[in-house]
């Protein structure tokens, strides 16, 4: 005889604003089964979590039900409750009042009667539950890092220096990502690469890290603990285990006009290429789409001079696959195209240019050697104007958000042209200075202050060329909005970040979700910053939106922290609501006909065969079998099964019936 | 009629005409041309029997709903008059039209409101079709095989405000740099030129109570184009074409210049390109004169 523990949760006012909680207990009091029943304005405070505790040892209750949230927000705070109280814990059950009732409808005697029925359903589905025991399973304590940016570096390393192995894999013929291309960085001005690169050389000499560049992940399997990645190892064309490095082939490739990508366009590359000379590792790939050799079949020059017989053209794609048990996802971002802003002239006009080209320029590894000069002509800008804001806060024509870092680092790039070109001009169009962080605030002012750089809040309406200038047309919004035209020689546009191409596809390849912007999305946007919604899979830096260094590289090491913990443990504890094939006592064994309709369902290759023998070995029937570290619960394959042998324990087809019946018994 | 018979609308639809007051005034050469192009290309254009006035500036000032009506009744007198498909060349008829297109069918009860206002049924699935969207639609696909005298002039094509706002309504080609008349005059033979005014203000209704300005902003957008090497500047509406024509002397004053620049609605001139005449085209109506024909 079932002995029900009925905990009606006030939560605050937001179920007993509308709901009448009293009167949910004492209706739920009368309901058969059920022994106890009461009510209290946080159930799961402590003083809450104390009633449930000592109401199931005095009344000595077979199962609970509390009536309060979302069972997503509070499930495993009751169950805990329940099971230090000696009740297993899946014999408690949530009924969500909240968000199925007391949010959605207004206050009113049927809005009670709702939560009573709520109520009524999981008291029955309750009395079916039996005691079920988390499944164990064993933790492979390898990490997969995807990007080699500031944020999988420090991930990395991070991981690697607690002693556990990780696999770095990186798209780019290097790691390095977007800091490596950086100039100066805010607000300390300390030379990005000079930071950076110490770094990128302890990822690949790490002996934990290994490091997979021109890479992607292909595929990812498994679940949390147990995944299994693919991943391709795009053709080089170089053997790098003959390759010195010496860039030989580099020097000869007669390919030399292709836009280099680290200079953002600025700066021309060889079709046999390390991106930058600080490349890690320093040994180059064939770019196969403007290699004369592989687009028209004639030239090799490069194999011709190579001392090492590095050179392979026929190398294939390669596809490797390992078993991981953690994801740290560290793609990165991208800058926004300006189509949006055709009026800006971007494309049209070569000196207008965005804020990432201009790192490029004023980077001493960049094109001008850290010179500022102007992409047209090669002539130093007397007269410089960045405008803030180019795509970022603008609903109507660009995107919503704010990019965060672009008050930032255009205060910085004014800032480093003011210092290289001292009798030069700059100025800022603004819509408001976002200077939040430590010294951030300081630094503008400096840039203000101290260098002279001329902010001027108001949108710039159009850019365009005349004799020779580009005429910036804004609005001063602080002196009435009076028209301002500008007679510029260059014109740098903070165009927004955006998520990385391939993100979307990257994150449906993880089953890890993103938002409208195809930035990946954190678990909670609060408490759970590094996680997402997928057990083991965890983010860091600018992929979930837009960040600067410092948050990027805090953020890393969060993913991290998050990855050694749960390497701590040898193996992971499990829910266990998953499929189960039912078995019972000879001739009999099961009801499963082995049709293996299942196997052709599941999603996650869970089902397997099991062949019964008898003792003298001989098989007398082959049934299906889930195999447990597998299973995801999804139930698909009880939906299938036409002998109705699976059932999810938890719930059962039996404590569906009961809760349905619950309904339509009133 | 082969253009009508390829529409979408399976030949049935009339393509219907919505003139205004201005085409059949000061600007009745955008009238005259629009219809010759029209013609040339075997485009029947029907004009709306019984039509009104679309509100303009003044009615949306005053009371909503009588903005809301005057150029809902002409809506539903087109579809009534089994038009599926209607031209609008005056950029502000055009403007009106749409925009109240739009917020009827946003807003059931207000469309009732409406309709009951104006005692006729109406859809608010009417095709409004500016005059680029109507060359490009009927014209463009044999216009460069039609150019027989093609425009062969630098050209400055401006496209004023209301063609392209609210862009959310009309979504017609992009905001701040439209390119649709460049494209049509493109295949017309012309010389589209990258100049910085093609969407800044020529002063629109000031023209008559301060002049003053109206001469200084349209005076701004012929000088852009005249610095640049126009030899015409195109239009598509026609308060910008009288501003920055009939204004002239005004703005010749205010620059202390004397720009002769002509300013020709697009349909003058690409009926030229296809070989219509210069008075067919109505061209003998502008006020700086043109010396294309």
């Amino acid at each position: 005889m079932s002995k029900i523990g009925v905990f009606i949760c006030h939560c605050g006012e937001n179920i007993s604003a509308t709901v009448d909680c009293e009167k949910v207990a004492a209706e739920a009091g009368k309901m058969d089964g059920v022994e106890f029943a009461t009510d209290y304005k946080y159930m799961c405070s402590d003083p809450g979590q104390t009633l449930i505790k000592k109401a199931i040892k005095e009344k000595g209750l077979t199962g609970v039900v509390v009536g309060a949230c979302s069972p997503r927000m509070h499930e495993p705070t009751f169950r805990k409750a329940c099971s230090e109280a000696g009740l297993n814990s899946y014999m408690c059950e949530m009924s969500n009042l909240r968000e199925h009732c007391s949010w959605v409808h207004e206050k009113s005697e049927e809005t009670t009667d709702k939560a009573v029925d709520l109520v009524r359903m999981l008291v029955e589905k309750v009395k079916n539950n039996k005691p079920l025991n988390a499944i164990k399973v064993p933790i492979t304590r390898k990490a997969l890092v995807i990007g080699g940016g500031i944020a999988g570096i420090q991930a990395a390393l991070d991981i690697a220096n607690a002693g556990q192995q990780v696999i770095m894999v990186e798209k780019d013929p290097s790691i390095g990502g977007h800091m490596s291309q950086l100039s100066e960085t805010f607000p300390t001005l300390d030379c990005s690469q000079c930071i950076l690169t110490p770094r990128m050389v302890e990822v690949a000499q790490h002996p934990n890290i290994t490091l997979y560049t021109y890479a992607e992940l292909e595929h990812l399997d498994g679940f949390i603990g147990n995944f299994k990645a693919t991943i391709r190892l795009k053709a080089k064309s170089v053997d790098y285990s003959l390759c010195t490095g010496c860039g030989e082939c580099m020097t000869k490739c007669p390919s030399k006009k292709i836009p280099s990508e680290f200079n953002e366009g600025l700066g021309k590359r060889t079709a046999i290429y390390t991106p930058f000379p600080q490349a890690v590792p320093n040994k180059p790939v064939i770019d196969r789409l403007n290699c004369t050799y592989y687009q028209k079949g004639k030239c090799k020059v490069c194999q011709k001079v190579c001392p090492t017989g590095a050179i392979q053209y026929d190398l294939p794609d390669q596809f490797i696959t390992e078993d991981i048990g953690a994801v740290v996802i560290a793609t990165g971002f991208n800058v926004l195209n300006t189509d949006f802003f055709p009026e800006y002239g971007y494309g049209k006009y070569p000196d207008v240019i965005n804020g990432l080209q201009f790192e490029r320029l004023a980077s001493a590894s960049g094109p001008t050697l850290g010179e500022i000069r102007r992409p047209s002509d090669g002539k130093i800008p007397q007269k410089i104007v960045f405008i803030a804001c180019s795509g970022s806060r603008d609903p109507a024509k660009g995107l919503p958000y704010c990019s965060k870092i672009c008050c930032m680092y255009t205060a910085k790039h004014a800032m480093l042209y003011q210092h290289k070109v001292h009798e030069g001009e700059s100025y800022v169009f603004y819509m408001d200075i976002r200077a939040g962080g430590k010294n951030y605030e300081e630094f503008v002012r400096r840039a203000i202050e101290d260098d002279g750089v001329n902010y001027i809040r108001g949108r710039v309406a159009r850019v365009y060329e005349k004799d020779g200038k580009l005429i910036v047309k804004g609005a001063d919004t602080l002196l009435g909005s009076k028209q301002v035209e500008i007679e510029a020689d260059m014109v740098v546009l903070a165009t927004a970040g955006v998520a990385s191409p391939g993100a979307e596809e990257l994150a449906q390849k993880m089953h890890v979700s993103y938002d409208a912007y195809k930035f990946f999305s954190e678990a909670h946007p609060k408490l759970k910053p590094v996680e997402t919604n997928t057990a083991g899979i965890f983010l860091c830096g600018a992929c979930q939106a837009p960040k600067d260094i410092p948050e990027t590289v805090g953020m890393a090491s969060g993913a991290a922290a998050k990855v050694i913990g749960l390497f701590s443990n040898s193996e992971l504890t499990r829910e266990p609501l998953i499929a189960v094939v039912n078995r019972s006592a000879p001739p009999v064994f099961s009801t499963c006909v082995g049709c293996f309709m299942c196997q052709t369902a599941c999603p996650y290759n869970a089902i397997e065969r099991e062949e019964i023998k008898n003792r003298n070995g001989e098989v007398i029937k082959t049934i299906a079998k889930v195999n447990p570290g597998l299973c995801q619960g999804c139930g698909t394959c009880v939906a299938f099964c036409r002998s109705k042998a699976i059932d999810i324990q938890g719930y059962s087809n039996e404590q569906m019936f009961a809760e349905v019946m619950a309904l339509l018994n009133v | 009629m082969q253009d009508t018979q390829n529409s979408p609308f399976g030949g049935k639809g009339v393509i219907g005409f919505y003139p205004g007051c201005s085409l059949k005034g000061s600007s009745s050469d955008y009238s005259e041309s629009v219809l010759a192009v029209a013609k040339a290309f075997d485009l029947e254009l029907t004009e709306i029997t019984d039509w009104n006035c679309c509100g303009a500036t003044a009615a949306h000032n005053m009371n909503k709903e009588l903005a809301l009506s005057l150029s809902a009744r002409i809506l539903a007198l087109a579809e009534k008059q089994g038009m599926e498909e209607v031209v609008v060349p005056c950029a502000a008829c055009y403007n009106r039209l749409t925009v109240v297109q739009h917020e009827l069918n946003k807003d059931a009860e207000l469309k009732q409101r409406v309709v009951d206002i104006i005692e006729m049924p109406m859809s608010g699935n009417l095709q409004i079709l500016n005059v680029m969207q109507m060359i490009d639609k009927y014209v463009a696909p044999r216009l460069e095989e039609k150019a027989i005298t093609p425009f062969a002039h630098k050209v400055a094509c401006y496209y004023g405000c209301l063609l392209v706002r609210p862009h959310d309504i009309l979504k017609f080609d992009r905001l701040e740099d439209p390119q649709s008349m460049d494209i049509l005059m493109k295949k017309s033979g012309a010389q589209p030129l990258d100049w910085a005014f093609k969407t800044e203000c020529c002063g629109a209704g000031f023209s008559v109570s301060r002049t003053d300005v109206v001469a200084k902003l349209s005076g701004n957008i012929v000088k852009d184009a005249a610095d640049r090497g126009a030899e015409a500047i195109i239009v598509a509406c026609p308060m910008c074409q009288s501003n920055l024509d009939m204004r002239r002397p005004q703005i010749n004053e205010y620059l202390r210049e004397n720009i002769n620049i002509p300013v020709l609605y697009i349909t003058q001139a690409i009926g030229l390109a296809v070989g219509l005449s210069a008075k067919e085209v109505g061209l003998k109506k502008l006020f700086v004169p043109a010396q294309f024909a």
